[in-house]
């Protein structure tokens, strides 16, 4: 596992175990994290992984059994929610339905004593920002879910926190919206300076967004790095799958070339190559290969005839799932780079191919 | 038939009832009170009177200057509203610390804690307020239990005065302002008041600035539901109360049955339900504007 490089980590998570019930099991089991200022970070996970649950440790909604949560070199145990120098963005936006949106976005500041016409002046800069200057009087009600999420933004950012924490920010956001708002998100992020840490079950989201991210599952950070990394390398067999699609192929190793493995799968019905470092023979592996990596020419190394049985056209792009002569089905995508038709028709027989590079090798 | 028209059936059911028990009787009432008391079957005037030149109207409004004219009534009426306004303040003060409880009560426990509330209902009003005569009498329960402890050594004046008065009152009216705020209290969402602490509130200042204003359609509601009747209250100054706790409905009562002066009753009646508009039209309107 590797860990930011800066010196002294903006936020420090030091093996922060915490249990919702006295021997149950943990909700975060020893998570240990940091994250530099200005980073924006995602902690990605399935339902149930930990991550909300590590978002409320830090804003201070629950309190860890184990470990140490520091922010700025600041040890956050006993220190209660409203003492803390982070804000929070709710999945459910949390808007205060009996106030505009401006009295919204400047609750906290108000709370804290701010000068009025400072508070005045500060909220409309940051309706501003998120684009909202002309709905400043409208209460929650009287607004879309694109811009109750903006104004949910601006209440949380306009106290100028250390640190801002985004529970699945764009959730409740329609298909179309959330695009566009990923990018927004991210410019926001830039023009303000402020450590973003996000949760979310989206890998797409996350690896958009994200400069680092942590992949969760039951509890434990399983993987970190850049959206990069986890996605070419995952470190698993479970964050290969959960990150994007995948073909997993169980062989064991045949022989060893250099840099390079051979494979022997029944799943393949013979042996291939892949880019790793040598391994004892015999010893058992998957190989994991992303969809778009896989080729329908026939050309590399790595080679297998197979039946064409279905495409699924998503425009940009198609999804054609072969089958092997062993049984077993592959996925290749390839883009839809010349206007027209398909360049395979389903029964047909093709020849996959890909690069003893792209595979992954995965021993857990 | 269509259904369009049997949706205006359905709407008119209401109606038809509102029209017959509420509107008839207050126009019989208003009736009554602009004739002049007499000596006979029915004890008033007839409105409409039939004589040597025709049909002749006998309409005056001398009842309510009557009314305004005796510092008796302006007294008992002052007298209902401050009894009245005190009580429901006081309801307040205990309702909403009680159905706060209720609300973050674990949900196996909501239900019995709510059967609590409405428990009382069960028995008679009347005979309940009759109870309290046992409990506040000089040699009731309190004050034998009081002087057996040997804390007084003299009863204390518990009962016919100002004091159990306020407490039949607030004893009587406090399920139906803990009802409607159980159920403000209960829409409200909890992440609310993590926004709130996220953004610097400690948690007195979360239920100043998000949990009371929240809740404020049901203080307004309990509010009413207590204040109205309360005004109007007969049998509790009747039975509890003494000499210095007159409230309009007791004077009510005695105008009707013990002096049978229709008209005089029916004209306090009037004024009664004219000046609780007041009240009522000021909360709506504060309600408009909360949700505006």
């Amino acid at each position: 596992m590797t860990t930011a490089n800066t010196a002294s980590p903006y936020l420090s998570l030091q093996h922060v175990v915490k249990r919702y019930a006295p021997g149950a099991a943990a909700a975060v089991d020893g998570v240990s994290l940091d994250v530099a200022e200005g980073e924006f970070f995602a902690l990605l996970g399935p339902s149930g992984c930990g991550k909300t649950t590590l978002l409320r440790l830090l804003a201070g909604f629950e309190q860890p059994e184990e470990g140490r949560i520091l922010i700025d070199g600041t040890d956050m145990a006993g220190v209660p929610p409203y003492a803390r120098p982070v804000n929070m963005m709710f999945q459910s936006y949390a808007l205060f339905p009996h106030m505009t949106a401006a009295q919204n976005v400047g609750f906290g500041l108000r709370q804290d004593g701010v000068p009025r016409r400072e508070i005045a002046s500060r909220v409309a800069a940051m309706l501003d920002l998120v684009k909202l200057g002309r709905l400043a009087e409208r209460k929650p009600h009287q607004l879309s879910g694109g811009e109750r999420q903006r104004v949910a933004l601006a209440r949380a950012l306009v106290k100028e926190p250390k640190l801002l924490l985004l529970d699945e920010p764009l959730a409740a956001l329609d298909r179309k919206l959330r695009e566009e708002t990923r990018f927004e998100l991210v410019q926001i992020q830039r023009r303000v300076g402020i450590t973003f840490l996000m949760v979310t079950h989206d890998q797409e989201e996350a690896m958009s967004m994200a400069s680092r991210m942590a992949v969760m599952s039951r509890g434990r950070i399983v993987q970190l790095g850049t959206p990069e990394v986890v996605y070419e390398s995952p470190a698993n067999r479970f964050v290969a799958d959960f990150i994007g699609a995948v073909n997993l192929l169980t062989g064991r190793v045949a022989g060893a070339d250099g840099s390079r493995l051979l494979i022997e799968s029944a799943e393949t019905g013979g042996r291939f190559a892949v880019d790793h470092a040598a391994l004892a023979p015999g010893s058992e592996v998957t190989v994991a290969l992303r969809p778009e990596k896989l080729r329908l020419d026939g050309a590399g190394p790595n080679r297998l005839d197979g039946c064409l049985r279905a495409i699924a056209y998503r425009g940009e792009a198609s999804t054609y799932e072969i089958e092997l002569a062993t049984g077993k089905t592959l996925r290749a995508t390839l883009s839809n780079t010349a206007r027209g038709r398909a360049p395979h028709a389903v029964g047909e027989t093709v020849a996959l191919s890909w690069e003893p590079a792209s595979g992954v090798v995965l021993t857990s | 038939m269509s259904d369009a028209l049997r949706r205006r059936a359905v709407l008119a059911l209401p109606y038809l009832w509102l029209l017959l028990f509420f509107l008839v009787p207050f126009l019989i009432v208003l009736k009554i009170s602009l004739s002049e008391s007499a000596v006979g079957v029915p004890p008033y005037t007839p409105l409409v009177q039939h004589g040597e030149g025709g049909w002749s109207l006998h309409a005056s409004l001398d009842n309510y200057r009557f009314l305004l004219g005796d510092k008796l009534y302006i007294v008992a009426y002052l007298n209902a509203l401050k009894f009245a306004a005190v009580s429901t303040i006081f309801c307040l003060l205990l309702g909403y610390p009680m159905a706060y409880g209720i609300v973050r009560a674990p949900r196996r426990a909501r239900g019995l804690l709510l059967l609590l509330v409405i428990l009382p209902f069960w028995t008679s009003f009347l005979i309940r307020v009759y109870a309290w005569i046992g409990l506040l009498k000089g040699n009731g329960l309190f004050n034998n239990f009081l002087l057996a402890l040997g804390l007084i050594h003299e009863p204390l004046p518990l009962l016919n005065n100002a004091f159990s008065v306020y407490l039949g009152i607030v004893y009587s009216y406090l399920p139906f302002m803990v009802l409607p705020l159980f159920a403000a209290l209960e829409r409200l969402d909890l992440t609310l008041l993590e926004a709130a602490a996220d953004l610097g509130c400690r948690p007195w200042q979360a239920f100043l600035r998000v949990t009371l204003p929240l809740s404020l359609p049901g203080i307004a509601a309990g509010s009413l539901l207590v204040f109205i009747p309360a005004v109007g209250e007969f049998v509790i100054p009747d039975l509890l109360g003494g000499p210095d706790t007159l409230m309009i409905g007791k004077v009510l009562w005695d105008d009707f049955f013990t002096n049978r002066d229709w008209p005089i009753a029916s004209s306090v009646a009037i004024a009664m339900l004219v000046l609780l508009l007041i009240p009522m039209g000021l909360v709506r309107r504060l309600l408009q504007g909360e949700s505006a």
